[in-house]
């Protein structure tokens, strides 16, 4: 018999786990924002060793499972290093530096997106490649993969379920927790569900939200 | 020559397949209006875009007051400041009003105070006719407007030169006129221009040289009123029959 009475006890649990989930996912997406602007920076510029560089990580990165490079990570540098790498670091590591790889090229589809009569217009005025990128072709690029970061975002908030094989206590793990608790696991994994439906269905709704409202003043 | 900002030496660009220039010599004189005509493909555009290196020269000399500027050696972004460049289809920043389109070079790479660049970039939007669109973004504004403001961001920079790649030729008809004029103005008060138009009509008048180009070449050059009236070779003389019939 299904059984959801038991549920209020252990929401604030899976409760706080969502809340690491979601912060896990903002960071890891801040950071392989960061990541992936210089990649798509370097894949799209004039440098052949920056741009070999650049598009052998993105295809590394975008080529393997992200729970390989979660094992590599949490148990294979320490192994190198002999020293353990603590989860929520080897958590963070891995899914920036996975999430970097996939704007990376966001970033870069963006960046050629850009008409080159852009480029020209600035370089006539005598600004220099990095004023240019800075000030006239990133912003542009930008306000055009505002959609595709938040599919970035949504994607990654369901693959940071992943980090749950290394422990990390987000949203998955928490249920697991539960499940070994309550022995309840159809009840605990509906509920999950349905907590990783609320959140992406909310992204999502402020992605499109986001889109409209950076749309307006260009073309 | 002492008087020369720009002289060009035996210029040669290969694409992949074609060969745009095969060996192009021409002088501009300072305060010179040089317009350059010529038929589609002949090679225009690519000579006025190695002036200022858009296009990196294959073969020949690219000489700016004086200076080899087609080399390793030389700071592209540096030369670029004083030439400036409008564009036949306008190429305006997009996502920047109308006044930042033309303050940021001037901040950016000359090092004016935003103050002094608002109140010089006011002062070339009255001249090119539209103070009152210095808050409006670039969509908001007609082609003949944006063409406008494309010229007066060139001039916020003080170049020594302005190139213009067919400024008219993606505007309707009853805009060319108000881009002309502003073209005029800016002539008239001194400024070297090298003018790549099917504007017969400006080149007449406010041309001080022109130049035929074809197939890589510059085929003949003469003074306006000579060329127009009594060319000399005989692919100038087919080329402006077309041109002057259809006009
Ligand atoms: N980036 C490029 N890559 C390859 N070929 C090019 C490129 N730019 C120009 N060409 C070729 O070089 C030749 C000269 O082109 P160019 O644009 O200078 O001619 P134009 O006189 O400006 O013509 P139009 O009046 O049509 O603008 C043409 O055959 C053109 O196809
Ligand atoms: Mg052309």
């Amino acid at each position: 018999m299904l059984d959801f009475t038991f549920i209020p006890r252990i929401l604030p649990s899976l409760l706080k786990g969502a809340g690491v989930t979601l912060w896990l996912t903002a960071a890891a997406v801040g950071i392989g924002f960061i990541i992936g602007s210089f990649m798509g920076i370097m894949a799209s510029g004039t440098s052949k060793l920056l741009g070999i560089v650049s598009k052998l990580y993105i295809n590394v990165i975008r080529g393997t499972p992200l729970l390989v490079q979660i094992f590599l990570i949490y148990f294979g540098i320490p192994a190198l290093i002999g020293a353990s790498v603590p989860s929520t670091l080897a958590a963070i590591m891995a899914l920036s530096i996975n999430s970097g790889a996939y704007i990376g090229e966001i970033v870069r589809g963006g960046i050629n997106s850009v008409d080159r009569g852009q480029f020209e217009a600035a370089f006539s005025l005598g600004m220099n490649r990095k004023l240019t990128m800075l000030h006239i072709i990133f912003p542009q690029a930008f306000k055009r993969i505002i959609p595709m970061l938040g599919n970035e975002f949504i994607a990654m908030l369901k693959d940071s379920s992943l980090v749950a094989v290394i422990s990390m206590e987000e949203l998955l793990r928490k249920g697991q927790l539960a499940v070994t608790r309550t022995f309840k696991p159809f009840e605990i994994y509906i509920v999950i569900t349905l907590m990783y439906l609320v959140m992406t269905y909310c992204i999502s709704l402020f992605v499109k939200w986001s889109e409209r409202r950076f749309a307006t003043d260009e073309r | 020559m002492k008087d020369n900002i720009i002289e060009v030496r035996g210029l040669h660009k290969k694409f992949k397949r074609t060969e745009a220039l095969k060996g192009v010599d021409i002088d501009i004189k300072k305060g010179q209006v040089m317009v350059l005509i010529g038929p589609s493909g002949s090679g225009k555009s690519t000579l006025l875009r190695c002036m200022n290196l858009l296009e990196i020269p294959t073969q020949g000399d690219v000489i700016f007051e004086g200076r080899k500027i087609n080399d390793k050696s030389v700071d592209i972004n540096e030369v670029r400041k004083e030439m400036g460049m409008v564009f036949q289809s306008f190429n305006l920043f997009p996502h920047i009003k109308v006044i930042d389109n033309i303050i940021l070079a001037p901040m950016k790479v000359r090092g004016m105070s935003k103050d002094e660049a608002t109140q010089a970039g006011m002062e070339l939007l009255k001249k090119v006719g539209i103070p009152e669109k210095a808050n409006d973004y670039p969509a908001q504004l007609s082609g003949g407007q944006q063409q406008r403001v494309a010229i007066a961001r060139a001039l916020a920079m003080k170049p020594k030169v302005l190139l213009f790649d067919e400024p008219t030729s993606a505007l309707d008809p009853e805009m060319i006129g108000e881009v002309l004029d502003v073209m005029k103005a800016v002539a008239f008060e001194g400024m070297t221009m090298v003018v790549v138009t099917h504007e017969m009509g400006f080149a007449r008048e406010v041309g001080d040289m022109v130049s035929f180009m074809d197939e890589g070449l510059i085929v003949e050059r003469a003074e306006p009123e000579k060329l127009f009236t009594a060319p000399e070779n005989a692919r100038t003389k087919l080329f402006l029959s077309k041109v002057l019939h259809s006009s």
